[in-house]
């Protein structure tokens, strides 16, 4: 029964979240070709003769009416296609696959530290509300939440990077580890594994550290509010109560009752926050060089390239979405009151 | 017959409106332990950073983009010392004038931000929520995807484009990027509140009394949701620092011959870094942290104030005797 109800949830969010998907390309898209300006012309940089840019805007489809490019973009999207950048000629697939991989290494191991990070001062604050441990804990959460990502991250480069000299501030690995490794999944972390190579596997942790935490203590801050205010909440509810008058400690109603059922909304918090911590991410790869799509898209823009800034926002788009499904489905599957 | 829509004397009217204040914000006066305390203290930086910005000719030392004084050019990347208390940047700009200058932009963007996405947002939220139909679906769709996306993935957008357009980089364009950044949460807030209180009991009556939608919303429903605005709109404003901060951190806020920006001068400062120099980034960014922390403090503050559901009940928990041993 359950598999069956579960499935027919599934599909229902899936043909809920298309017209979704729609919406967000026509948005990039009406966004990206409204805008003032010459898209062909900004990124050559001027001086080009109007004859090469017509050649441009001819090979890009750009001087076809604006329906017909419209469905040639959504058509292209649907295949998978996301075209080919203006500057320098590389396919956005590529972009994805390679980039994408840095970026992943780099949210998935944040992810944790602002889960964990999270998570147990959250618990800790709400448990303890209004002692001195709650009050240091918000304001911890607070501080985490006000420190800029990029501000956070040159000061730990100031510290660990050039005063310390314990951890390099940049890139995602040594030129001569990059070099040698070899490309499995694109995530350098994983090639390291699946090839035993440990000494570019403590290179690579190396690297990975100072942006991994910088990230992660910076969107730890959302956890801890969240999960401060649930686990109030959840002290508050009548089956705590009645736990309580059935004489079991305090101890036990707090571990046992209450903490796993004031978590279970940290899930949805979890994919909402995958939004903030692309965001972040962008300005974290920014600030440790990273190679990850975020900081390509900084040096696209810088360029001026509308086919790349338009296909990685589309890509972003897309994993906002996907993820939103996920976060969903998986709720469902803890919780059945929310399946349809 | 003219009908005289007011009383002659404006007194009571007067005293009732006092009186609305007044209860309005009794729950701030009440306020207790922490809330109280985060409420204040937040008050008070964010006052700090507002005395800063409106009196920044007087405060600073030197301009924002002054690099010589008397002829004499500033020294490039000096240490703090007297002459320049948080030292010089490698343009010779003193870093705390660049500091305090940056007060008065952070504070004019945000404000003119927030602004626009109330302006814009709230009533786009009152009039879906409570009309309904096709527009308010349409509306939900297409606010909920733009919600859905990175915030600063937006306004980095916005600004791109708007760069190439007349408005070009600068205040507006900072403003205008993160305005639609948070209309839709504004939108969304308001809207919700609104469905919910199209229901209830009062509203219903006024409706049975044959109020006109106009009036229902300006005299039921605009106060009861306006009440959710304070709260989120102060959290929205700190949030707003940081977008803008990030933005200039990119090179798509303020421009420097415009106005001194904090994350444009982080940015300046990562290169600084490499070198061991802290103080043209160290400082801006505590300016970031602080004004972020009080805009927090007092948006937080405000809602354990005004909020139910976290307010702080007068009396403690009701402890019983313990159950002797033996009857456990």
């Amino acid at each position: 029964m359950t598999g069956t109800s579960l499935r027919t949830y599934l599909i229902t969010r899936i043909a809920l979240v298309l017209p979704m998907v729609f919406i967000l390309l026509t948005l990039v898209f009406l966004l990206m070709r409204v805008a003032p300006g010459n898209p062909i012309e900004a990124s050559l940089g001027g001086h080009v003769p109007q004859s090469a840019i017509k050649q441009i805007e001819h090979q890009l489809g750009f001087d076809k009416p604006l329906y017909t490019q419209y469905g040639n973009y959504l058509w292209d999207i649907a295949r998978g296609n996301f075209g080919t950048t203006i500057t320098d000629n590389r396919p956005l697939s590529q972009i994805i696959k390679q980039n994408g991989a840095a970026t992943l290494e780099l949210t998935f191991f944040a992810m944790i530290v602002a889960i964990v990070v999270g998570v147990f001062v959250g618990l800790v604050a709400g448990r303890f509300r209004d002692t001195w441990l709650d009050v240091g804990g918000r304001f911890f959460g607070i501080l985490v939440y006000a420190t800029p990502v990029f501000f956070l991250g040159l000061m730990a480069q100031l510290v660990f990077g050039v005063w310390l000299g314990w951890l390099p501030i940049s890139d995602q690995a040594s030129p001569l580890t990059a070099a040698l490794l070899k490309t499995h999944t694109n995530i350098y972390f994983l090639d390291a594994i699946i090839d035993g190579n440990w000494s570019a596997l403590w290179d690579i942790t190396k690297h990975l550290i100072l942006p991994a935490t910088t990230l992660g203590l910076v969107t730890a801050g959302v956890f801890i509010r969240l999960v401060r205010v649930n686990v109030i909440r959840t002290l508050r509810d009548d089956y705590i109560e009645a736990a309580r008058a059935r004489g079991i400690t305090e101890r036990r109603v707090v571990y046992n009752h209450a903490f796993k059922n004031a978590l279970v909304p940290v899930i949805t918090v979890v994919g909402l926050n995958l939004a903030l911590l692309l965001g972040g991410a962008v300005l974290t790869e920014t600030t440790f060089n990273w190679p990850g799509i975020g900081h390509e898209l900084v040096l696209y823009l810088e360029n001026r390239d509308y086919v790349a800034v338009q296909g990685i926002i589309v890509l972003f788009a897309l994993v906002v979405v996907a993820v939103s499904v996920l976060v969903d489905f998986l709720n469902a599957y803890v919780d059945p009151r929310i399946r349809y | 017959m003219a009908v005289e829509a007011r009383p002659a004397p404006r007194s009571p009217h007067g005293r009732a409106r006092l009186m609305a204040l007044g209860r309005a914000t009794k729950p701030i006066r009440e306020a207790r332990g922490t809330a109280r305390v985060m409420l204040w203290a937040g008050a008070a930086i964010t006052l700090f950073f507002i005395v800063l910005a409106v009196f920044a000719p007087l405060i600073s030392p030197y301009g924002f983009s002054e690099y010589k004084s008397g002829g004499v050019r500033f020294p490039q990347l000096a240490h703090p010392s007297a002459a320049h208390w948080m030292g010089t940047t490698v343009q010779s700009s003193d870093v705390m004038a660049r500091v305090i200058w940056g007060a008065q932009t952070e504070l004019e963007v945000v404000a003119i931000a927030l602004v626009m996405a109330l302006t814009i947002g709230v009533p786009l939220g009152l009039l879906s929520g409570y009309f309904g139909g096709p527009l308010d679906r349409a509306l939900v769709v297409v606010m909920d995807a733009l919600f859905a996306f990175p915030y600063l993935l937006i306004a980095i957008v916005i600004a791109f484009l708007l760069s190439n357009s007349s408005i070009g980089g600068g205040i507006l364009t900072a403003a205008i990027a993160i305005t639609v950044a948070y209309v839709p949460l504004y939108f969304r807030v308001v809207r919700n509140h609104v469905i919910s209180l199209r229901e209830e009991a009062y509203v219903d009556a006024a409706r049975a009394l044959g109020a006109r939608p106009r009036t229902i919303i300006r005299k039921y429903v605009f106060f009861n949701v306006v009440q959710n605005v304070p709260p989120i709109a102060t959290l929205n404003a700190a949030d707003a620092i940081l977008l803008l901060a990030a933005l200039g951190f990119l090179g798509y806020g303020i421009q420097p011959t415009q106005g001194a920006e904090w994350g444009y001068d982080i940015n300046r400062a990562v290169s600084d870094a490499s070198s061991g120099i802290w103080w043209t980034g160290l400082f801006p960014g505590l300016a970031i942290v602080l004004l972020v922390t009080g805009l927090t403090l007092l948006g937080e503050g405000l809602n354990e104030t005004l909020n139910p559901v976290l307010r702080r009940r007068r009396f403690g928990r009701i402890d019983f005797e313990p159950l002797p041993e033996e009857m456990l």
